[in-house]
């Protein structure tokens, strides 16, 4: 499990030097990381993140166990909270034995991330959060109640 | 009692129902108009796990999650 929850936006030096300092002597050839941004936008001020962490969970321990079947390491890191422009708010990496899995490996993580963590975004405007819903994807099973 | 919770923008307050089945809820909530539209778009969890069926059955204790559509990162 390496997973990390932050309160605000994320300090990116300190994370990408701990988790490379954590990884470096592992003995792993490829370190593939991904840093979001957040970007100026539609007139907003930055975005703001709730999240559901016993499903987040789980769904992070599934794909740790498809990357250590790879002989890969996944690690992740949000924020919680609002997140100004031009900061972070999502750090993964992956690291493997060879290039080409980790390549492969840190785009479906994202993809996968992007359509399916339970993590909810909103605009920050006119310091009001306001819910990014044309941007969301429904979950699996999305209008069981209607 | 079986617990329902709205995540997210839901942002409602938890409530407790007396229910078998998640077909109970879903009559629950029939005449509620201002969640009819989440219940179009929104996943339905029981224990933390996502579920794709009314038949589901709920037990005293239980926890029901609704989740709306998701964007992170």
């Amino acid at each position: 499990m390496s997973l990390e929850l932050h309160d605000g936006p994320l300090e990116v030096e300190e994370i990408s030097n701990r988790w490379f300092n954590e990884m470096k002597d592992k003995n792993y050839g490829a370190y593939i990381p991904f840093i979001g941004i957040v970007r100026d936008e539609d007139g907003i001020s930055g975005l703001s993140f709730d999240i559901y962490e016993p499903i987040l969970n789980s769904w992070f321990e599934e794909w740790q166990k498809k990357a250590k079947e790879e002989g890969a390491y996944l690690l992740m890191a949000h924020s919680r909270g609002d997140v100004p422009n031009h900061t972070s708010s999502y750090i993964s990496a992956v690291v493997s034995p060879q290039r080409k899995v980790a390549l492969k490996f840190i785009n479906d993580f994202v993809e996968d991330f992007k359509a399916s963590a339970p993590i909810w975004k909103y605009d920050l405007i006119d310091g009001k959060r306001v819910y990014a819903k044309t941007r969301s994807t429904a979950l699996k099973g999305a209008g069981l109640l209607k | 009692m079986a617990k329902v919770e709205f995540l997210g923008p839901l942002n409602r307050e938890s409530i407790d129902v007396e229910i078998k089945s998640l077909n109970d809820l879903k009559n629950i909530f029939k005449d509620d108009k201002e969640l009819a539209e989440w219940l179009e778009i929104c996943a339905v969890a029981v224990n933390d796990t996502l579920v794709c069926s009314l038949d589901t059955k709920i037990e005293e204790n239980d926890k029901i999650s609704l989740l709306p559509p998701v964007c992170g990162g």
